[in-house]
C-alpha cells in the first residue's frame, strides 16, 4: 500500500494558503445535500459538528454521554497554546511550530504542525468570541503562563479549567446548530462498527445506550472524533468511559493504525494508592511553574518532607536541566521520577512518588498568589490524599496520560479509508513522539473549527453518493456483526468480571509496554496479551440484558477491544528500537541516559494495517522529511 | 483505620415506565481510601460474580468537572461533603457499620432511566434556547480587540464553573432549575461579548426552563448548598433582572 500524505508542494509557510485555494468547493446552495456524521463531541467533534452545521451541511453528531458537554475534554487542566506573542517575549508561529516539532522528538510531519501553529491564533479569537471568561490582567488583556517544553509564555488559561471552558465554548456553539436543526444530536450511544459502501466510509452501527437497540446510521462522510487509546493502561488519567472501540472499528474495517506505541506519561499525578483504584488524578503540568520537583538524596529516607533539611534535597530536574529546570517536556520529567524512584529514592506510602513543593512560591508570592492561580487543584489533592499542599509538599508520580498514535491521516485529516475523517486525540497527525503540554486542545480545535471545513468539502465535492437504506446489505451485515460480539460476551458466563481482565492488562502494559521498554519485555507482552484475550472469551462474566441501559456490557466491549489493541501497541514498540519522545527503548540511550533517536532507520510513521484476528498485521511506513528544521538530539540541559 | 462493612440502600428501577424500590446491600472491606464511586464498583463487582445486574450509575471524569456523577446520598445531593460532587467524596467521611441510602435525582424534568440513572437533556435544551453567542467559525475579530476587565473575567468564570450536574434541581423543594440557567445567563451577562443578545438569551432561557417543567425559584437556597462548584444565588438575581429588563425593554 502507498501511503500519500497529500503534503501541498510549495515553501513551508504557503502550504496552507495555498492548500485551501486549490481544494474544491461546494457551493453554499448545494451544502444541505450533503450529511456528514461526526462521531464525539469533545473538543475536535463538537467544533467539527458546529462548524460544519454553520457552513450548512447536516450533521449528525453521537456521543456516549447523556450530553456533549460532558466530553472527556472537560476535564482538561492546564491551558492551550497559540503563538499570539501578547508576553512579547519572543514567540511566533515559526517558534511555536519548532517547539512542537522538537518536543515530538522529530517524528510528526513539518507540513501539519506547521498549519497548527498558523490556525492556533484563530482558535483564541473563536473562543474569545464565544464568551469564554480566559484569565485576564488588570489591564483587561489575556494572561499567559508558560508550559513545559517552551522558554516563552504562549498558553492561555481559564483558572484550573480551560478545557471546560473550551468545550462548553464549542458545545455552546454546537447548541445553536442544534436549536437551528442544522446539527441531529444522538446522546447515549456508541459507535461499534463502521459501515463501508464500495470502500467508502458511509455510515456507522450503534448502540442506543438506554434501550439497547443496534441502529444504523448513514451519510456521505464519516468523521472519527472518540479521543484517545490511554485507558489500555487500565489506570490514567483519562475519564471512564474513554475508549479505543471507534477507532479499533475502522482500523478493522481497513483504517491504518499509526505509532500505536507513542503514549504520553504525565509527570504530574497523584500517585497510585490500590487495587480498587479505578483511575488517576492528574495534577496539571502548569503547577511545574511554581512547584520545584525534588527527593531526598538519602536512599530509604523516611523523614517527613518539612524535616528534611535543603541540603539533604535532590531537586534533580534543575540539577540535571539547568536551562529549562522544573519545565522540561512531560517525556523527560516522567523518565527522570522514574529513575530515582528505581533509585530507591522515591518517597510517599508506597515510595514510589516524588514531591511537588511549593513553599518556595508561596514565600516569594504569598499564598493568596499560589491559591489564586491553582485553587481547585490543591483542593482536589486535598481531598483525595487528605492532606494540606499548602503546607506539605504534593506528592506526584508520573501516569498514562494521551496517546499521540491514533488512525493515520493524511494532511487533509483523511484516512488512507475514502470518506473516513479522523480529528483530535483519535488521529496521529500533529504530535509525534511526544506532546507538549496545552497542545491537544489546541489540535482538536485546529482540526474541528479551521482543517476539516475546508478538507471535507474538497472530498465531498469530488464523490458522488447514492442513497443508502439501513436495508443495504453491508447495514445487514453490520448489524449482525455487533449483535454477534455481544451475544457472544453474555453467553460465557465465566468466573471474571470484565475489570479484572482489565486491570490484568493494565499491568502487563505498564510493566512491559510502560515507561521504559526492551525487546525481551515487549517480546514477553506480545505473548501474553493473547493469552489473556483468549482467556478473556473463554472466562469473562457479564451483567446479563442486552436490551437495557448496561454499563458491564458496554465496558466489556471495550476491554475486548483493548485486549487487541495493547497487542497491537506491544507490536509498534518493538518494531521501532530507537528511543523518542514518550518512547523509551532501554537498547538505545546516550551516555547519559537519555532518549537516543537513530533518524537513519527511524524517521518514519508507522502505520498498522489489519489483516485478520489470528494474522499479524502488515506494517507500512510513511518516510518523514524535514526540509525546514534540522534534526538535532533533543537537549533541554 | 480498618476496612468497613457498610449497608446500602439503593433505588433499583428498571426503567423509565417500571416502579421502582429501595433494596439493602452489604459491602466489605471498603478501605477508607477509596472515592465513594470506587466503593460502587465494588458493590458492582460483587453483583457481576453473582449473576445479578448491576446498579447503574452515570459518571465519567471521577474529578468532579464532567457533571455526569449524580446521587443524592443521605437525603443531600453528592453527599455531605461541601463543595464536592459525588465522585470526589472519599470514603474516609463514613464509619463503619454506616447504613447509606442512595437515590437518584429526583425531578419531574429529569425521569429516571433506570436505577440512579436520570436523563438531564432538559439541560441541553435551555442552552440551545440562547446559552451561546451568534458566532461562526472563522468570523472573530482579533482577540486582544476585546478587553475585559479582571474582576467581571473572574465573576464570569466563577458563573462559567457549573458543571451542569443538576444537583441543584434535585436540592430544590421546587425542583427550580435556576442555578444552572442563571449561571449561564449571567455568565454572558457579565462579560462584553454577550451583550448584542443579552435580552432575547434572558428571554429564552427562562422560557424554556418552564416548557421543560422546572419549578420557580422561592429563594430557598438549597441549589447554593448543595453546588458542588458553589456557585452562588447571586446569580439568580442577576439572572432575574435580566428577565425583567427583556421583558419590560423590548430589542
Ligand atoms: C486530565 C487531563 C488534563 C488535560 N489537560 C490538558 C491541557 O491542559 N491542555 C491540553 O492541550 N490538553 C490537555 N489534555 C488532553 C486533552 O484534554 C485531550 O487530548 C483532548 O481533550 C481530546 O479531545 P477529543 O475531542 O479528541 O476527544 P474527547 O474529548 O476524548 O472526546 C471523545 C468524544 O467521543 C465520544 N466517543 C468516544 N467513543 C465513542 C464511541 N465508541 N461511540 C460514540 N461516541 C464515542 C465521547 O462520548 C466524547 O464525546 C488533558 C487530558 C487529561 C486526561
Ligand atoms: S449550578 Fe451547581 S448544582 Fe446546579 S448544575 Fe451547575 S454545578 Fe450543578
Ligand atoms: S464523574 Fe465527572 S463530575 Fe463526577
Amino acid at each position: 500500500m502507498k501511503l500519500d500524505s497529500k503534503i501541498p508542494e510549495g515553501p513551508l509557510a504557503e502550504k496552507w494558503d495555498k492548500h485551501k485555494f486549490d481544494l474544491k468547493l461546494v457551493n453554499p446552495a448545494n451544502k444541505r445535500k450533503y450529511s456528514v456524521i461526526v462521531v464525539g463531541t469533545g473538543l475536535a467533534g463538537a467544533s467539527a459538528a458546529s462548524s460544519l452545521a454553520e457552513l450548512g451541511y447536516n450533521v449528525k453528531n453521537i456521543c456516549i454521554q447523556d450530553s456533549p458537554r460532558r466530553a472527556h475534554s472537560i476535564a482538561a487542566q492546564g491551558g492551550i497554546n497559540a503563538a499570539k506573542n501578547y508576553p512579547n517575549d519572543g514567540d511566533s508561529i515559526w517558534r511555536l511550530f519548532y517547539d512542537t516539532i522538537k518536543g515530538g522528538d522529530y517524528r510528526s510531519r513539518e507540513a501539519n504542525v506547521y498549519r497548527l501553529a498558523q490556525v492556533s491564533n484563530n482558535i483564541i479569537d473563536q473562543g474569545v468570541a464565544q464568551g469564554i471568561p480566559f484569565a485576564r490582567e488588570y489591564g483587561g488583556l489575556l494572561d499567559n503562563r508558560s508550559f513545559g517544553g517552551a522558554q516563552v509564555s504562549r498558553t492561555f488559561y481559564a483558572r484550573g479549567q480551560t478545557g471546560q471552558q473550551l468545550l462548553l465554548g464549542a458545545y455552546s456553539s454546537l447548541m445553536r446548530q442544534v436549536a437551528k436543526k442544522q446539527v441531529e444530536l444522538i446522546t447515549r450511544s456508541e459507535m461499534l462498527d463502521l459501515i463501508l459502501v464500495d470502500g467508502k466510509a458511509r455510515g456507522i452501527t450503534t448502540r442506543n445506550l438506554i434501550t439497547g437497540e443496534i441502529e444504523t446510521h448513514m451519510a456521505d462522510a464519516v468523521a472519527i472524533c472518540t479521543g484517545g487509546y490511554g485507558n489500555a493502561y487500565f489506570l490514567s488519567t483519562n475519564a471512564k468511559n474513554s475508549n479505543a472501540t471507534a477507532a479499533w472499528r475502522c482500523y478493522k474495517r481497513g483504517a491504518l493504525f499509526a505509532n500505536p506505541c507513542f503514549t504520553q506519561i504525565h509527570p504530574t499525578c497523584i500517585p497510585f494508592s490500590g487495587e480498587y483504584q479505578s483511575k488517576l488524578t492528574l495534577m496539571s503540568e502548569s503547577l511545574r511553574n511554581d512547584g520545584r520537583v525534588w527527593v531526598p538524596k538519602k536512599q530509604g529516607d523516611n523523614r517527613a518532607p518539612n524535616d528534611i533539611p535543603e541540603d539533604e534535597r535532590d531537586y534533580y530536574l534543575e540539577e540535571r536541566y539547568p536551562s529549562f529546570g522544573n519545565l522540561v517536556p512531560r517525556d523527560v520529567a516522567s523518565r527522570n521520577a522514574k529513575d530515582v524512584v528505581d533509585d530507591g529514592r522515591g518517597v510517599g506510602p508506597s515510595n514510589v512518588a516524588v514531591y511537588l513543593d511549593f513553599a518556595d512560591s508561596i514565600n516569594r508570592l504569598g499564598e493568596n498568589v499560589i491559591r489564586e492561580k491553582y485553587g481547585n487543584l490543591f483542593d482536589m489533592y486535598e481531598r483525595i490524599i487528605d492532606e494540606n499542599p499548602y503546607k506539605t509538599p504534593m506528592m506526584i508520580y508520573p501516569a498514562v496520560h494521551y496517546t499521540m498514535g491514533g488512525l493515520w491521516v493524511d494532511y487533509n485529516l483523511m484516512s488512507n479509508v475514502p470518506g473516513l475523517f479522523v480529528l483530535g486525540e483519535a488521529n496521529f497527525s500533529d504530535h509525534g513522539a511526544n506532546r507538549l503540554g496545552a497542545s491537544a486542545l489546541m489540535q482538536g480545535l485546529a482540526d474541528g473549527y479551521f482543517v476539516i471545513p475546508y478538507t471535507i468539502g474538497d472530498y465531498l465535492a469530488s464523490n458522488s453518493f447514492d442513497k443508502i437504506e439501513s436495508s443495504h446489505e453491508a447495514c445487514q451485515e453490520s448489524i449482525a456483526l455487533v449483535n454477534d460480539k455481544m451475544d457472544k460476551l453474555l453467553a460465557i458466563k465465566g468466573e471474571k468480571t470484565s475489570t479484572e481482565f482489565h486491570r490484568e492488562l493494565g499491568k502487563l502494559m505498564w510493566e512491559y509496554v510502560g515507561m521504559a521498554r526492551d525487546e525481551a519485555g515487549l517480546k514477553k507482552a506480545i505473548k501474553e496479551i493473547p493469552k489473556l484475550r483468549e482467556e478473556f472469551w473463554q472466562n469473562v462474566t457479564v451483567s446479563s440484558d442486552k436490551d437495557l441501559m448496561n454499563k458491564d456490557l458496554e465496558f466489556a466491549g471495550r476491554i475486548a477491544d483493548f485486549l487487541e489493541i495493547g497487542e497491537l501497541m506491544a507490536r509498534d514498540a518493538l518494531d521501532r528500537n530507537e528511543s523518542c519522545g514518550g518512547h523509551f527503548r532501554l537498547e538505545s540511550q546516550t551516555d547519559e541516559g537519555e532518549a537516543k533517536r537513530k533518524d537513519d532507520e527511524y524517521a518514519y510513521v508507522s502505520a498498522w494495517e489489519y489483516k485478520g484476528d489470528d494474522k499479524k498485521p502488515a506494517l507500512h511506513k510513511e518516510e518523514l522529511t524535514f526540509e525546514n528544521v534540522e534534526l538535532t538530539q533533543r537537549s533541554y540541559k | 483505620m480498618a476496612d468497613m462493612t457498610l449497608t446500602l440502600k439503593i433505588w433499583r428501577q428498571k426503567d423509565r415506565k417500571s416502579p421502582g424500590k429501595f433494596v439493602s446491600y452489604t459491602v466489605e472491606n471498603v478501605s477508607e481510601h477509596m472515592s465513594f464511586l470506587e466503593m460502587m464498583d465494588v458493590l458492582n463487582e460483587q453483583l457481576i460474580k453473582k449473576g445479578e445486574d448491576v446498579v447503574e450509575f452515570d459518571n465519567d471524569c471521577r474529578e468532579g468537572i464532567c457533571g455526569m456523577c449524580s446521587l443524592v446520598i443521605n437525603g443531600r445531593p453528592h453527599g455531605q461533603e461541601h463543595g464536592t460532587a459525588t465522585c470526589q467524596l472519599h470514603m474516609r467521611k463514613f464509619n463503619d457499620g454506616d447504613i447509606i441510602v442512595i437515590e437518584p435525582w429526583r425531578a419531574a424534568a429529569f425521569p429516571v432511566l433506570k436505577d440512579l440513572t436520570v436523563d438531564r437533556t432538559a439541560f441541553d435544551r435551555i442552552i440551545e434556547a440562547g446559552g451561546y453567542t451568534s458566532i461562526n467559525a472563522g468570523g472573530a475579530a482579533d482577540s486582544s480587540a476585546i478587553l475585559v476587565p479582571k474582576s467581571d473575567a473572574e465573576e464570569a468564570m466563577d458563573a462559567a464553573s457549573c458543571i451542569g450536574c443538576g444537583a441543584c434541581v434535585a436540592a430544590c423543594p421546587n425542583a427550580s432549575a435556576s442555578l444552572f440557567t442563571a449561571a449561564k445567563i449571567s455568565q454572558f451577562a457579565l462579560l462584553p461579548q454577550g451583550q448584542t443578545e443579552r435580552k432575547r438569551r434572558a428571554a429564552n432561557m427562562v422560557a424554556q426552563m418552564d416548557a421543560e417543567g422546572f419549578g420557580d425559584c422561592s429563594n430557598h437556597a438549597e441549589c447554593e448548598a448543595v453546588c458542588p462548584k458553589e456557585i452562588s444565588i447571586t446569580h439568580i438575581a442577576r439572572m432575574k433582572r435580566e428577565y425583567f429588563k427583556a421583558m419590560v425593554f423590548d430589542e
